[in-house]
């Protein structure tokens, strides 16, 4: 078991540590500037300096004050708008007719950039207020949670629908045991995609101003400051939170449904 | 009593427009309480619909259809039948025991009374060993078998089967068979059983309803000599080959009734 997971991870991590290794010798070898390309290990020597800064008691580190602020802004509008797209499609979905007449808006929404509102979000709620934030992070990610929910509660077996019927089962029951199950995968779907948009999101409105220590804010500043192992440094904390926050979904969903076809063994 | 009891059952669908179809056209047909009974015939012969006009998944055009002397959709509201069809339609986030306990969930029984019923009706279709494993572990076979004791759980009287072993291979169906006429045996269900298969029809029932398509009617309906308990050696019985010939001849008359160039034209 233990033999077969090494050899499952191995050629992962034979290609990680290939590409950083590249990375390094690619920039020492071409004597490639530092505000073009930090050498991997200098990002790493920013990072453990950061993480010792914030392990201190009477120390401040702004890099890991930045990623904290930037995570509950992405958790934030992540909640609100998963929540929001699962509940307005259980609404919708109930009466044919109203999530008939929605699905087209929804769908067209979900190709608008929505970032690009992020300037009037910080004129709304006030650009330090994490809320700006959150509110763009929670319009990106509702429609596709919204759309995929509708799916997986209208795209339901015929025959399965029958059988329920046959048991003279109430329109709740059958959204208990059949439409909210049946639609766990497709919601799961666009959560997945939903954790790695919310802290794009997060991050690129902040791009547009938001307090001193959040992300977005953290790697312009120290960009324009030509301060480019920092700036990096920053963005790597980003794909640690991404990556972190797209694991504990996929964890999330294991565990919710484990009779799904893509978690069978064998 | 009759369990079902249909007078002059009309279906159309796409009423007068261009697709209209006549699905069934002057059904009469009683189907006595404990009965085991087969519609037999191609597709398009409406065996199918007339199953689920008893099941009031749809409504006659005209005529009269009664479930246990009562009307198709009380009967349903009072869970006077089961239903399996051709595939298992198993929920796949729920174990065996949880699917077949699905029915008992929707009507209100208690969880001890739910999983105590579930059990000997495992147990009964030979699957007692396999409560806490989930449909994609087992074989299309055992995951019919599995259908059917869900559609047994709640006692109804009336066993509505549409081509139940259609997916399954040749010798799961005879096993499967087999199967069935025992659990019909310890039950006293009424079995209405709809097949393309002639040999099938022939090896479980007592009567066999031969339907012909376009528009889908009774041509006949054959009472079965062959006495209970049918085993493997009913096969070979001269009686089976000659009910067998029976049936096939009658539809085949009625399909080549149907490819010669209409009369009148």
């Amino acid at each position: 078991m233990t033999r077969n997971r090494l050899a499952t991870y191995l050629p992962t991590i034979a290609v990680a540590v290939t590409v950083l290794l590249a990375w390094e010798l690619l920039v020492v070898a071409f004597d490639i500037q530092q505000f073009l390309l930090p050498k991997p290990s200098a990002i790493f020597a920013e990072f453990t300096f950061q993480l010792g800064l914030w392990l201190a008691p009477d120390e401040r580190s702004i890099l890991f004050e930045s990623s904290g602020a930037t995570f509950w802004e992405a958790i934030g509008g992540f909640v609100i708008g998963c929540g929001g797209g699962v509940l307005v499609a259980l609404i919708t979905s109930r009466w044919t007719i109203i999530s008939e007449a929605t699905m087209p808006f929804a769908i067209a929404a979900n190709s608008v950039p929505i970032i690009a509102f992020a300037p009037i979000m910080n004129n709304w709620f006030g650009i330090t207020n994490p809320a700006s934030k959150m509110a763009i992070v929670a319009i990106i990610v509702f429609f596709p949670t919204m759309i995929n929910t509708v799916r997986g509660l209208t795209l339901v077996d015929a025959r399965q629908l029958e059988l329920m019927r046959s048991y003279a089962a109430a329109p709740a029951e059958v959204l208990l045991k059949l439409r909210i199950p049946n639609a766990l995968p497709y919601i799961f779907s666009a959560l997945r995609v939903a954790s790695a948009l919310s802290l794009i999101g997060a991050v690129v409105a902040e791009f547009f101003g938001g307090p001193r220590a959040t992300l977005g804010v953290y790697i312009t500043q120290e960009a324009s400051a030509f301060d480019f192992a920092k700036a990096w440094t920053a963005i790597m904390m980003a794909s640690i939170i991404g990556i972190a926050f797209y694991l504990a979904v996929l964890f999330l969903e294991r565990r919710l449904m484990p009779w799904h076809v893509s978690f069978r063994e064998e | 009593m009759n369990a079902i009891e249909a007078q002059g059952i009309h279906k159309v669908f796409n009423p007068d427009t261009d697709e209209e179809v006549v699905a069934l056209q002057d059904i009469d047909l009683q189907i006595a309480s404990g009965e085991f009974l087969s519609l037999v015939g191609p597709s398009g012969c409406g065996k199918s619909t007339l199953m689920r006009l008893i099941a009031d998944l749809l409504q006659p055009s005209s005529g009269e259809l009664r479930v246990n002397g009562k009307a198709p959709a009380q009967a349903r509201l009072d869970r006077e039948y089961g239903m399996v069809f051709q595939h298992a339609t198993l929920y796949d986030w729920r174990s065996v025991s949880k699917n077949v306990q699905l029915p008992l969930e929707v009507m209100g029984y208690a969880k001890a009374e739910r999983a105590k019923r579930a059990q000997a009706m495992l147990d009964m279709v030979e699957l007692g060993a396999f409560v806490e494993h989930y449909p994609w572990q087992l074989s299309g076979g055992m995951q019919q078998r599995v259908s059917i004791a869900r559609a047994l759980v709640f006692e109804p009287s009336v066993l509505l089967m549409d081509e139940p072993f259609g997916a399954l291979d040749e010798f799961t169906r005879e096993r499967m068979n087999l199967e069935l006429l025992r659990i019909w045996g310890a039950t006293g269900t009424t079995v209405v059983f709809v097949t393309h298969s002639i040999a099938e029809a022939a090896f479980l029932s007592q009567r066999i309803v031969v339907m012909t398509p376009r528009p889908g009617r009774i041509t006949q309906i054959v009472d079965n000599p062959l006495p209970y308990p049918r085993d493997f050696h009913t096969r070979s019985d001269p009686a089976f080959h000659a009910l067998v010939a029976q049936l096939r001849d009658l539809l085949r008359d009625a399909v080549e009734a149907e490819s010669a160039p209409p009369r009148g034209a």
